[in-house]
């Protein structure tokens, strides 16, 4: 076979998997024509990469439980609930960043493994289960602030989660050393994980794509990561936010590719009677995954509260359906079993780049919700017909 | 000559590439009770199904003649107003809805643009009259036992002017009072001039009930008896029925010695308490190590039932009476007990519950043993490689790539990824729920094959199935279930079909 024809019998077959990188790709660079580059600049990709960090980690969260064929809409109030709970611990308390972050998360965990409960074990659908919950930490949001109004925080270490930058050791050229120095380690540890993969594979004796493919994939994503690190190292380097979802999507996309805890994620969404039948604990599966969500929503929660240095009596508003909308850009499907985690990243970034390009190009309000409903409807249709024509 | 309300001539229907219906002939006269029988997938809901207008005029071959009419049913409505009507084994009534509104649904009494609810009421206990179902119309359907609800959807059919009334297993879900009602109202409604078709498995209703009787076999019309004639009796029906000889479709098995017992059930029960009936009724069933045991029985019967029962209780039944495996009693709370103490449960409902269809061939093989693959919780994805291709090779799959989606292969191929997904999580005892259903003889033949090295190796298989001559031609022993209850134990010697159906029809 010959280099083009492997290459489009790849994308043709993995079109699914694709189809938002290409997606993001075309948004990133008719913006950057549309605004003589100024949306790739150092700067703007910086706050982008930033305002899409709470959603990101709501959708990573949400990805699974829309696997598992449920939805959380409770999300958005718990983080805006835990956000003010964290505030609250860090000021009115005087408690330290390094307790409030953990108890924080564990309380995330707890309110997770509450809705999991009610839908697992009850059996209330997720729907309403969480629809429920939105309602209540609404409240509990506005009962915590009610006496206080917005509080501010003045911790510089905890707000550094959403403003701060790591630091930069020495500046080259204008350039973050250290930044460029993650970003190199970023790209070795990528070539050596895919070698050893490919290593692994031609040792079992399986089929490996051509070494002109896989060169070329090396190179492609070697570029990109180098890339988004020189723009992010003009600027002031990788920020605590980025460095935190990256650490999330490492993680889950581990979770779920890589451990039976995923594969029993995926064969609960995929056929839950089968998945019973063959003995995976679809209780307990579910249980889990909406307490991963509850972690997640708590993280979103501290990451929303330290990038606005404060926690407000509406922090949280439409979150559910924001990272709701970024899991479905990024390829989940609500028929259950398909979906990937670095896909609901994707769908996050691609959702914060149409604000922000449009913001540039100062588009009304009114016009960019309108467009970004469009957007999330096509990449449903897309599903929708890559699907069909699987089948 | 005789007023025959309905006749099917000559009707042919093909599945991509396995004849249904061959050439059946099947006549009805006017006002008589005239009962289909067959074996399962002989093709009795086939023809049925394209009497009502389900396969449209076009896809089958063949006239349908009615009152004297050749018909062209384009869909059930079309049958429906010709005045045919049929009741299927599942009800399709409103559970949530009143006994009138379910009697006029979709025939809603209409005063104007709005439903005249007093009429619909009145006019319902007319009805429940006539069907002789003493309750008060105001009655939610859940409310009702199922006798009652079989009753309601009889007279919802009543209600539209039918004129031959098609009853599918009406008794199979009901107990022996209420099955005897309903045996009587039809005889209540033949006196009223009402010509009905009945399928049903159990013989002796036929015996009691039909005036003719036609018996089909694989798809053809194999005789019409007739009751006044003397015609009708349960030898006669039964060789009918059967008929066909035990092809040489098996392969051969050098005898053996079995092993100790590896399960014993003592007077094992299940109860559904959302159904509210007993599905296994103090079943005693035993199985030894290296033995195929057989499960015969027709559909209904309780054979997934006990499977489920044993294999962890997924469906949540009251349990009760003993298991032994090995000697040791066992309790176990979730399949994955079962699993643990080495069952295997191959389902018959392969794509409903059986396979991850999305998923591809490797990862349904690793499914139920994903231990096998991972230390600590982490896979290794070349490790599921290794085993997908192994079983792929000894199960002969065929397929282009094990990262194929399970959806895409054929029942044949679907049937061995799901034994191979089993087998991988190295079972002592392998339940085989229908294992050959829907696939072709080529793939039959090699799964039997597999079953006999299985038991070389020192498994034990329990086998459910409706096709007689396979339980004949596989197992060592076999059990017949009727209702529930097992009806007899056989041996493999000197068995014949005529004496499993004679147990499965009690």
């Amino acid at each position: 076979m010959s280099f083009l024809n492997e290459a489009r019998f790849l994308i043709k077959t993995n079109i699914r998997d694709y189809g938002m990188y290409i997606a993001l790709f075309v948004i990133m660079l008719t913006f950057s024509v549309m605004t003589d580059g100024l949306f790739m600049s150092s700067r703007n990709i910086s706050n982008l990469l930033d305002s899409a960090g709470y959603i990101a980690v709501l959708a990573v969260g949400m990805t699974l439980v829309i696997v598992i064929r449920h939805i959380d809409l409770s999300v958005g109030f718990v983080a805006g609930f835990l956000g003010a709970v964290a505030a609250i611990f860090l000021t009115q308390m005087g408690m330290s960043v390094w307790l409030v972050i953990p108890i924080v998360l564990v309380f995330g965990i707890i309110i997770g493994l509450f809705n999991g409960f009610l839908i697992a074990k009850i059996g209330i659908p997720a729907f309403v289960a969480t629809l429920a919950g939105m309602l209540i930490f609404r409240g509990a949001l506005l009962n915590v602030t009610e006496s206080t109004g917005t509080i501010i925080v003045n911790d510089d270490l905890f707000n550094a989660l959403g403003n701060g930058f790591i630091p930069s050791l020495v500046e080259v050229n204008g350039l973050h050393l250290l930044s460029l120095l993650v970003g190199f380690i970023g790209i070795a540890l990528y070539i050596y994980s895919e070698i050893s993969t490919r290593r692994n594979k031609v040792k079992y004796g399986f089929d490996v794509i051509s070494p002109q493919i896989f060169i070329f994939k090396l190179l492609f994503v070697s570029f990109i990561i180098g890339y988004i690190t020189w723009v992010l190292a003009g600027y002031n380097g990788f920020s605590w936010t980025v460095v935190i979802m990256l650490l999330v999507v490492v993680v889950y996309h581990f979770l779920s590719t890589k451990t039976v805890l995923g594969r029993n994620i995926y064969a609960v969404g995929s056929n839950p009677e089968a998945a019973h039948l063959s003995g995976i604990n679809v209780t307990k599966i579910t249980m889990i995954v909406f307490g991963s969500m509850g972690m997640l929503a708590a993280l979103s929660g501290i990451l929303f509260t330290a990038r606005l240095q404060s926690a407000t009596t509406t922090a949280g508003t439409l979150f559910e359906l924001d990272a709701i909308a970024a899991a479905y850009v990024g390829g989940v499907s609500s028929a259950g079993g398909v979906g990937k985690v670095t896909g609901a990243i994707i769908g996050a970034i691609v959702m914060a780049s149409l604000s922000s390009g449009m913001n540039l190009l100062g588009v009304g309000i009114s016009y960019q919700y309108m467009i970004r409903g469009g957007v999330l409807a096509a990449a449903v249709i897309f599903d929708v017909m890559t699907r069909k024509q699987r089948s | 000559m005789s007023d025959y309300i309905l006749e099917m001539n000559g009707i042919s229907k093909e599945f991509t590439g396995t004849k249904a219906l061959d050439d059946v002939n099947f006549k009805v006269e006017r006002g008589e009770i005239h009962c289909l029988i067959g074996e399962n997938g002989a093709g009795k809901s086939t023809l049925m199904k394209v009497l009502s207008g389900v396969y449209p005029f076009g896809t089958y071959e063949g006239d349908i003649v009615f009152e004297g009419q050749v018909q062209q049913f384009n869909e059930i409505n079309d049958s429906v107003k010709a005045g045919i009507a049929i009741i299927y084994q599942e009800l399709a009534l409103f559970p949530d809805l009143t006994v009138y509104e379910n009697i006029f649904a979709g025939n809603e009494i209409r005063k104007g643009p709005f439903v005249d609810w007093n009429e619909t009421i009145v006019r319902s206990a007319e009805m429940l009259k006539k069907v002789k179902l003493n309750v008060d119309p105001e009655t939610l359907i859940k409310d009702l036992g199922v006798g009652k609800q079989q009753l309601v959807e009889i007279a919802k059919t009543l209600s539209k002017d039918v004129k031959l009334l098609i009853l599918d297993e009406p008794t199979a879900a009901l107990n022996e009072n209420d099955s005897e009602n309903l045996l009587e109202l039809l005889k209540e409604l033949r006196s009223q001039g009402i010509t009905c078709i009945m399928i049903s498995h159990k013989l002796k209703e036929v015996i009691s009930i039909a005036d003719k009787a036609t018996v089909l076999r694989d798809g053809k019309t194999i005789c019409t008896l007739d009751a006044h004639k003397g015609e009708i009796s349960e030898t006669i029906i039964i060789k009918n029925m059967v008929g066909r000889e035990i092809a040489d479709i098996y392969p051969k098995r050098l005898d053996h010695q079995f092993g100790e017992t590896v399960l014993e059930l003592s007077d094992w029960s299940a109860y559904d308490s959302q159904l509210g009936r007993h599905m296994v009724k103090k079943a005693n069933v035993h199985v030894k190590q290296g033995e195929i045991v057989g499960i015969a029985g027709l559909m209904g019967s309780g054979r997934t039932e006990l499977a489920l029962s044993i294999f962890g209780n997924p469906k949540k039944y009251k349990l009760q009476g003993d298991m032994k495996i090995n000697g040791q009693p066992v309790h176990f709370k979730h399949t994955s007990d079962a699993i643990k103490a080495g069952i295997a449960y191959v389902t018959e409902d392969r794509k409903g519950n059986g396979l991850f269809l999305i998923n591809d061939i490797k990862n349904n093989i690793t499914a139920a043993h994903l231990k096998g693959i991972s230390h600590r919780g982490v896979l290794n994805l070349n490790e599921e490689v290794k085993v997908g291709s192994e079983y792929r090779k000894s199960l002969h799959i065929k397929t282009s790539s094990l990262e194929l989606a399970v959806g895409k292969l054929s029942g044949g191929n679907q049937q061995k990824v799901s034994l191979g997904k089993w087998l991988f999580t190295g079972p002592k005892i392998l339940i085989l729920d229908e294992p050959t259903r829907g696939i072709d003889v080529g793939a039959k033949f090699e799964i039997y094959t597999i079953m006999n090295e299985l038991i070389k190796q020192g498994m034990s298989i329990i086998m459910i199935s409706s096709e007689l001559n396979e339980i004949i031609g596989m197992s060592d022993r076999i059990y017949v279930m009727a209702e529930g209850a097992i009806t007899g134990e056989l041996s493999r010697e000197g068995t014949t079909q005529e004496a499993i159906m004679e147990l499965a029809t009690q």
